[in-house]
């Protein structure tokens, strides 16, 4: 009794121990991208840098619900827009009282449409860019899970709501400029030029902020009870159900979760593209956003950040140097990931590389048993016993 | 009244194209559960094709190039049909049982079908086969050792690097040795057009308006394929097969069907109609490497509403999307309210969705409340599983 105290005891101190050494390494982290980066990297550079960091946050919406619940979305895409219109919108409306968005002229609207109206508010911008897209995907779970419509099924419907989506932006001049999208460079925020570079580098502080602050809340919510409720749905959900749980809540909640962080990542990319337009929306671009969670392993939150900027960086350097080969390797990165590394490059490091590296410095014995149960104090004081016998 | 029987005709050849496309798709994932992503892309193969088959009938004059269409059917269903095989063979068979994992992986295979389309040259087509000579060679030589289960792994990764790298330095090669022809592609990123025969120009005049010959054409075609597919479902031994597989694959594996088989099988019947389906778009436009894109959600949508292991469904579901499609996106209805008194804000609502891309909206929201009441499409499965 009083030794499995102690064991609890040591557990727990030991936990506290890699949590604070977590923080240290995430705090390093972001430090360095934060202030060194924006001195080294020329302005161009940062920007396009500022513009990965803010597609590693819609990955960690991602990888919440795929990588831990097992709900493949193909139609992140649509939270992502939404978030960067409702950013856009804002700063359209930048402009002195009783005048309208140059672009409504063309189409010879008079009257601002109803909607934008509280957009005028930066207050209500801020809570619309998170919440908007958190309640649509909240409804279009709801409407799904509800049903226990899931797998393939819900993948594929996701996909038809964001080529829905896709299309009713892309057809709505008189609301919001239809293809080409709305324009937030030359607009001004608190008095100052949007693409002014002392504007842009804050937006990159910001995003290295908020990538930090959702990736420890994805943490803690990933770690905690729900977490494992989370992970059970994804492995077995009749499992769940039959356990007196109802998995449709969890799911709807999950979903409306990753909808709003990507409605947040959303805003941060268009802020630093310069530029919405539905384009955002195309059905490759939302898949592309799982591939990225896949390269770095999911259900790893930290994978689907390193997943994301490799991802990226590859496809920068591939795609100025040999712009053909960009869309075959994209196939082939596809591809191999799901047949040959299904547990994405953080996975294989954990499962495979990182015990090997082990085993060649000496620290720990091969195991030809279940790891936990080698580790396990109780079995360790049976085998004492035992072979004391 | 000859609106709605205008509107009711081009809905229904809207809605065969869609069932032509989705009627491999429906197979498929009815048997294996396995949703293709590379299917728009397999029907873009098809299209090629046809492409090919027309200019190779071109020079020989006009009773023959009268018929080329004829001929382009059975190439487009062989060449999607091999594609397809490779396909599953290759790829999807290492995933069964990992549903979302295979729709990624197939979406690999469309993107890389579209940029091979595009840059597809001889130079191109010497180093894959250099690289298949030397892969598939080695392979075969490495198979006859006794250890073979052991260096597995490794010896295939050795061989993918070695012949890719061989089939690399080919090209280049050949490359320096500077042959234009070889290096020209095919088709380029541009669209292609494929010119429908004489006999399928012009149109029907019924009631005072025009069917077009090349829309007959493909109803004729859907319906035909929806024969052979029924007869070759529930009249042959093979289509008996693949449905027991579909019913319960353990029990059918355990009396001795051979489900690998049958899968592969079913794949190149899937692929195979997608290139028929492809065959058939060709007529109703110009050809590219996105034509693909352009259906495989409205597909989806047919074999979501149809359910799994039913051809019926299927084409309700692909007719019914067709039609209402067609409905709200020309206005039709919005013109039938009209006529009427006192509907002035249905008008105006219906008004609205009056294009045909806001028509898409409409048809998605009124699946997603279909869905609200037939959660597994108009067919269910009967069965006593949980999963539900």
């Amino acid at each position: 009794m009083d030794s499995e105290l102690n064991i609890g005891i040591y557990k727990k101190k030991k936990q506290q121990r890699k949590q604070l050494i977590e923080a240290g390494i995430i705090i390093a982290i972001a430090l360095i991208f934060a202030i060194i980066l924006p001195i080294v990297l020329p302005a161009f550079r940062l920007r396009l840098f500022g513009r990965f960091l803010a597609l590693t946050i819609v990955a960690l919406g991602i990888d919440l619900i795929w990588g831990y619940t097992g709900l493949l979305s193909l139609g992140h895409g649509i939270f992502f827009a939404l978030g960067g219109y409702a950013i856009a919108m804002h700063l359209k409306l930048q402009i002195p009282e009783g005048q309208l968005p140059d672009f409504f002229t063309l189409y010879g609207v008079n009257k601002l449409p109803w909607f934008w109206q509280p957009f005028y508010s930066f207050p209500f911008t801020l809570v619309a860019l998170v919440v908007i897209p958190g309640i649509v995907a909240g409804l279009l779970g709801y409407l799904v899970f509800r049903n226990r419509i899931k797998g393939v099924y819900f993948s594929i419907l996701t996909q038809a709501a964001l080529l829905v989506f896709f299309n009713f932006f892309n057809g709505q001049q008189k609301l919001i400029n239809g293809t080409n999208g709305l324009k937030t460079d030359t607009e001004r925020i608190f008095d100052l030029l949007v693409s002014s570079a002392t504007v842009q580098r804050t937006f990159y502080i910001l995003t290295v902020i908020f990538l930090v602050l959702i990736y420890l809340f994805c943490r803690w919510l990933t770690s905690g009870r729900f977490g494992r409720l989370l992970i059970a749905i994804r492995d077995d959900e009749t499992r769940v159900r039959f356990s007196g749980y109802d998995p449709t809540g969890f799911k709807v909640l999950v979903f409306a979760i990753s909808g709003a962080i990507a409605g947040i990542a959303g805003a941060l990319y268009t802020v630093q593209t310069g530029i919405i337009t539905p384009a955002i929306m195309q059905v490759a671009f939302s898949i592309e956003m799982v591939i990225w969670v896949a390269v770095g392993g999911r259900g790893t939150l930290i994978g689907a950040i390193i997943g994301t900027l490799l991802v990226r960086l590859a496809q920068t350097f591939l795609s100025e140097r040999f712009p053909q080969v960009w869309l075959f390797f994209q196939g082939a990165l596809f591809l191999t990931v799901v047949t040959v590394l299904p547990n994405g490059i953080v996975g294989w490091f954990k499962d495979y590389a990182w015990q090997k590296v082990q085993f060649l410095l000496g620290l720990r014995q091969p195991l030809v048993t279940y790891p936990q149960i080698e580790e396990d104090p109780a079995i360790q004081r049976e085998r004492e016993q035992l072979t004391r016998e | 009244m000859s609106a709605l029987i205008e509107g009711l005709f081009n809905g229904i050849s809207i809605g065969s194209v869609l069932l032509i496309a989705a009627l491999g798709l429906a197979i498929v994932f009815g048997l294996m559960g396995v949703i293709n992503l590379a299917h728009g892309e397999l029907m873009m193969l098809g299209a090629y094709s046809t492409f090919v088959v027309q200019n190779v009938f071109k020079p020989l004059g006009e009773p023959w190039f009268e018929l080329y269409i004829l001929f382009s059917l059975p190439v487009a269903f062989i060449v999607s049909a091999l594609v397809g095989l490779a396909l599953e063979r290759g790829v999807i068979r290492f995933l069964y049982g990992r549903p979302l994992e295979t729709l990624l992986a197939t979406w690999g295979v469309s993107l890389i079908l579209r940029q091979f389309v595009r840059s597809v040259n001889w130079l191109l087509v010497i180093s894959i086969a250099v690289f298949c000579l030397f892969f598939f060679g080695g392979m075969t030589i490495l198979k006859r050792r006794s250890n073979w289960e052991r260096i597995r792994n490794w010896a295939i990764t050795i061989l993918l690097v070695i012949s890719s790298g061989i089939a690399i330095a080919v090209g280049f090669l050949i490359d320096r040795v500077g042959q234009i022809a070889l290096t020209k592609p095919w088709f380029s990123a541009r669209n292609v057009d494929v010119t429908a025969p004489t006999w399928l120009r012009g149109g029907l005049k019924v009631l005072g308006f025009q069917m077009p010959y090349a829309r007959l054409f493909i109803i004729a075609l859907t319906i035909i394929c929806l024969l052979g597919v029924y007869w070759f479902l529930n009249r042959s031994t093979w289509g008996l097969r693949i449905r027991a597989v579909t019913q319960n694959r353990s029990m059918s594996a355990c009396l001795g069907i051979p489900t690998a088989k049958v899968d592969a099988l079913t794949f190149a019947l899937g692929s195979g109609l997608a290139g028929i389906a492809g065959c058939a778009v060709s007529l109703l436009g110009s050809v590219g490497p996105n034509t693909g894109q352009n259906y495989i959600v409205d597909t989806f949508m047919v074999v979501v509403v149809g359910g799994v292991g039913n051809l019926f469904g299927t084409v309700v579901a692909g007719l019914s999307i067709g039609i209402i499609n067609y409905l709200i996106g020309s206005g039709t209805l919005a013109l039938i309210f009209t006529s009427m008194e006192g509907f002035k804000p249905l008008v105006d609502f219906f008004l609205f969705f009056a294009t045909s891309s806001m028509a898409k909206v409409m048809v998605f929201a009124l699946i997603i409340a279909f869905l609200q009441v037939k959660p597994a499409g108009l067919f269910p499965q009967k069965g006593r599983t949980a999963e539900l």
